[in-house]
């Protein structure tokens, strides 16, 4: 038979491309934004014609890639784990012969991937036709892009599993992904580059996996880092949340079979 | 009737939000955290520039504070119409159609999102600080247009947010589009309109008239001539807007509904 692992990110990719006209509803949101922020930076770079590195170039990319990726590498809106647990399901997926969380991982890749093609390419697209994107300017950032963006995904993943885990103890872990969403945004780089930061921040941030998840992959494509080195700090949140994640599920499942379900 | 119904569905839906404590506690902890994150991402690039716009720190804090109470309050009153959609595709809102009480009514108390307290609170916290520190000249026309700033601004973003969701009558994903003018406006509003360009501005300041929310009563708090060129009557004219606002959208809605024909389901 089959590793069941392909055929769940197939899955994943399919489930999400079955919702067209909800894909395109959510890109309305994600230009109009995207108008709004370059706007700001804009504004904020008309004081000075370079901020920390970034010129208005650099800075329309850094909005557009972060509208693009945002459904990509997801903050808000994953509680289904946590659904599975309240509701007592989750015996159910732990019974299967499959590993839970390389099941949820692989789904949420094929997510992902339909979210590449739905969700990033056209507010990219949009942000180059009216405004003067910086593309990279050698051909191997592309492949080191490509590389970063699939770490912030298995990164996010590896944040929202803890989170949603915390159902186990929590029951109701609603609050707790509420107040990542709403930290997540401003930690990640995604409101504002972290490099406008005060140095004590961005010092703070690099022991945090926030960074990873959409920091990394935009200033890979603007080539402000090593490529090797930024693809390695992803690499290693993401060992380190997923083995966190294993251990979590684990103790988590027993305390499951405890209470009876 | 509907005087003694609708206080019952409020009260009771408020105690069944504080079933769940902990998960309670920190929904709130999230809204103002939520609310705050454009006011960090404002002083992050103030430590950057020292004017954006042509606005300093405080008076951009101030901007934002106004936006930031007005939205606040509109959440709690009306954030319930963002549920549209889900009554629509469930057929429930035939059964809301049907019994003798206003419709909006109805979906505007079925439940009363506590947790929005959260970023009410925010939004008065950083607006006493920025009234206390911005060096107004109090005069007691300033003292008017600071008290009647947010509960105007909430009734104009009240009747935006009943206007853009009402769309979900005519498309089924309605309820993305609605968000990119409702939140869309909050953002546009928590920044000086002078940031924006022409189209932007004549559309989330002016058609959503965003503008008369935080741009224009700040204005007429520090005493500033609009760098715009824009009338002065205007910095007075947001009771006025919020009247119209409320027009509007009471037609749009009315239009809607006589639209509806259910979704058979």
């Amino acid at each position: 038979m089959l590793s069941p692992y392909p055929q769940l990110v197939i899955a994943g990719f399919r489930r999400y491309a079955t919702y067209r006209q909800a894909a395109l509803a959510g890109l309305t949101t994600n230009v109009v934004f995207g108008l709004l922020r370059a706007a700001v930076l804009v504004a904020v770079l008309a004081e000075r014609p370079v901020v920390a590195g970034y010129d208005v170039a650099a800075a329309v990319t850094f909005v557009w890639l972060g509208q693009g990726l945002l459904t990509v590498v997801v903050l808000w809106g994953d509680t289904e784990l946590a659904t599975r647990i309240r509701t007592g399901d989750v015996v159910v997926d732990l019974g299967r012969p499959w590993d839970l969380q390389a099941a949820l991982l692989a789904t949420d890749l094929g997510r992902a991937g339909f979210a590449v093609l739905a969700r990033l390419v056209p507010p990219v697209v949009f942000g180059a036709l009216f405004f003067p994107i910086r593309w990279p300017e050698r051909p191997a950032t592309w492949a080191f892009f490509a590389a970063s963006v699939v770490l912030g995904v298995v990164v996010s993943f590896g944040v929202r599993f803890l989170l949603n885990a915390s159902a186990f103890w929590l029951l109701d872990a609603r609050g707790v992904l509420a107040v990542w969403g709403v930290v997540g945004g401003v930690l990640s780089g995604l409101l504002v580059p972290l490099a406008w930061f005060p140095g004590w921040a961005r010092t703070a941030l690099a022991f945090t996996p926030a960074p990873s998840l959409f920091q990394t992959p935009i200033d890979v494509f603007l080539e402000r880092s090593a490529p090797l080195g930024a693809l390695a700090g992803q690499a290693f949140w993401a060992v380190l949340l997923l083995a966190v994640g294993r251990v979590v599920l684990h103790r988590g499942s027993k305390r499951l079979v405890v209470q009876g379900g | 009737m509907a005087e003694r119904v609708f206080p019952t569905i409020v009260a009771s839906r408020i105690r069944s939000q504080l079933a769940y404590r902990a998960s309670f506690a920190l929904d709130v902890v999230a809204q103002l955290i939520g609310q705050s994150i454009e006011l960090v991402a404002i002083l992050v690039v103030f430590t950057q520039v020292t004017s954006l716009g042509g606005f300093d720190r405080g008076e951009v804090v101030l901007m934002y504070a106004l936006a930031a109470t007005a939205f606040g309050i509109a959440d709690l009153a009306v954030g319930q119409i963002e549920e549209l959609p889900a009554y629509i595709r469930t057929g429930e809102l035939d059964v809301l159609l049907l019994r003798p009480l206003g419709t909006l009514a109805q979906i505007l108390s079925a439940d009363v999102a506590l947790k929005r307290v959260g970023r009410v609170v925010a939004g008065l916290a950083v607006l006493g600080y920025a009234l206390a520190t911005s060096g107004i000249e109090w005069t007691p026309v300033r003292v008017l247009v600071a008290a009647t700033a947010p509960p105007t601004g909430a009734v104009i973003f009240a009747a935006v947010w009943v206007a853009a969701n009402t769309v979900s009558f005519w498309l089924v994903d309605g309820r993305e589009v609605a968000n990119s003018v409702t939140y869309g406006s909050n953002f546009a509003t928590s920044y000086p309109i002078t940031v924006y360009g022409p189209w932007l501005r004549r559309v989330l300041c002016f058609a959503v008239p965003g503008a008369f929310v935080a741009y224009f009563p700040a204005l007429a708090l520090l005493g500033r001539p609009d760098p715009l060129g824009f009338p002065v009557w205007l910095q007075y004219a947001a009771p006025l807007v919020a009247a119209l606002a409320v027009g509007g959208a009471a037609l749009v809605w009315r239009t809607g509904v006589r639209r509806y024909q259910g979704t058979g389901s």
